[in-house]
């Protein structure tokens, strides 16, 4: 227990001695991630919404996340290295590609269970197709589509460690490096890599709470006990790393 | 071809593979084929038992636990926060952390793996358990059952649907992390994409790399099919 706490002592003196070190590669584990974070949500979120409001492709949008919690990170970036080689590009695309499917698919179910009263309500009120899913679908879906994206966040964040067996950069070329920086360094490149991850999980869940409409607010719609396909999602892609 | 000779894996290098090989193209069938029996076989099989060990041990604490904590709920908290506290923790860095503590070996990559079963299998069975509708455990109770009659018979059967998807994300997520237990042991796929690493050998990274997700996907079909046998209700119910 006692040398269990040394290794905190010496893994906060490696974040003093080498902030240095630790600030450049937090900075390129955050270029990687917020890279692979943001493609994925250009890919993911309005093909996700797109299929929910017209209701097709369910076959794909619920199986995306099936296959795709079944990917191993390693395999995906070792494919990758096949491929593309070394450097950011693999690293970037491997990621890419494990966190789309849990945003596709929390983003299809989401708008895919909206109430069909509400959308026919705002049918007859005139609405077009568009104003529908920005005005209505939209604002009832953001709890669901929100939790793919933070689980999806984490899940990118965390994997980004592993990025570094490919060239990619990032905490994780720390963390593989036991010989130079011994387990101090290993402890505390981990300890920054799960900070970033619950920063990325905070981040998101503010940017969900901002966009609520006021009356929505303090109604989640999600309620940790939900095991359907989307809870085990939910539950999954914390993992993987 | 079907030589018995000692050194299996020199005499392939040397023949038709070597033009794919040495030129190092995308992907050589043929070295696939020469090293399936030496390199890959061996270390889809490593991988399966690692994984299989890691679940069975993982379900026997987590569904134990879970029991516990359906009866006394002041269990669940701690339990939680000690499943969720290994859960966050980096996996590569866990197996090395590991080291000093259980040497290099499996039972580090085991101790590890079964950290990271936990979270999910408590969550899942203890919800299953819980969301026993209350009509039916009054049933249960005006039909004169004993606690734990009520457990085995009505709400474990009815919380099978959660129960095996924990263990679907369980094994998947198993299978994902075995991989990079190649950092502290010579086993499982992980280890030649690693080796691969050293002399950047595209076909090797491909076959290993497809080579886990195949076992990841069948995994989950395996179980998704024993779900179907054992819950057939969950299915006639389940349109969407």
């Amino acid at each position: 227990m006692i040398a269990g706490l040394g290794v905190f002592v010496d893994a906060a003196r490696f974040l003093v001695d080498e902030h240095g070190l630790v600030l450049d590669k937090t900075r390129e584990h955050l270029l990687l991630s917020g890279a692979a974070i943001g493609v994925a949500l250009g890919v993911a979120v309005p093909l996700g919404l797109w299929l929910g409001h017209v209701h097709r492709g369910s076959f794909v949008a619920i199986n995306a996340a099936n296959v795709g919690r079944a990917l191993p990170s390693l395999a995906v970036i070792a494919i990758g290295l096949g491929f593309l080689g070394f450097g950011f590009t693999n690293v970037l695309v491997a990621l890419v590609v494990l966190a789309v499917p849990p945003i596709l698919t929390n983003a299809y179910v989401a708008v895919d269970e909206v109430e069909p009263e509400a959308v026919e309500a705002a049918r007859g009120m005139g609405m077009t197709p568009f104003q529908i899913l920005r005005r209505v679908e939209l604002p009832l879906a953001l709890p669901l589509l929100f939790a793919g994206i933070r689980t999806a966040s984490v899940f990118v964040v965390s994997s980004a460690t592993i990025a570094a067996i490919a060239g990619g950069g990032g905490l994780g070329d720390i963390i593989f490096n036991q010989a130079s920086y011994r387990l101090a360094g290993i402890v505390a490149a981990s300890i920054v890599v799960i900070a970033l991850a619950f920063g990325a999980d905070a981040l998101f869940g503010g940017i969900q709470r901002a966009l609520t409409p006021r009356a929505l607010r303090g109604t989640s719609g999600y309620g940790p006990g939900v095991v359907t396909a989307v809870g085990v999602v939910e539950s999954e892609a914390a993992q993987s790393r | 071809m079907t030589g018995g000779g000692g050194g299996g894996p020199v005499i392939p290098d040397f023949g038709a593979a070597s033009d794919c090989v040495t030129e190092n193209r995308l992907f050589c069938p043929d070295w696939v084929r020469d090293n399936w029996g030496d390199v890959l076989q061996p270390a889809l099989v490593q991988h399966m038992k690692l994984t299989a060990i890691a679940v069975v041990a993982g379900f026997a604490i987590a569904f134990a636990a879970a029991i516990v904590a359906h009866r006394y709920r002041k269990f669940e908290g701690p339990f939680s926060f000690f499943s969720a506290v290994v859960y966050t923790i980096p996996s590569i860095a866990l197996f090395q952390l590991l080291v000093p503590i259980t040497g290099l070996g499996v039972l580090t990559v085991e101790v590890a793996l079964v950290g990271y079963t936990l979270l999910i299998l408590f969550r899942n069975v203890l919800e299953g358990l819980r969301a026993t509708p209350p009509e039916v455990l009054e049933a249960a109770h005006g039909m004169g059952l004993t606690h734990r009659q009520t457990l085995w018979r009505v709400e474990l059967p009815l919380a099978l649907p959660a129960i095996v998807a924990g263990l679907r994300v369980a094994t998947v997520s198993t299978i994902a992390l075995a991989t990079i237990a190649a950092v502290v042991i010579p086993e499982g796929l992980g280890r030649p994409i690693f080796i691969a690493l050293r002399a950047y050998f595209k076909t090797e990274f491909i076959a290993a790399g497809v080579l886990a997700i195949a076992l990841a996907l069948a995994a989950d079909l395996v179980l998704v099919g024993a779900q179907r046998l054992l819950t057939p209700w969950t299915y006639a119910r389940r349109v969407a």
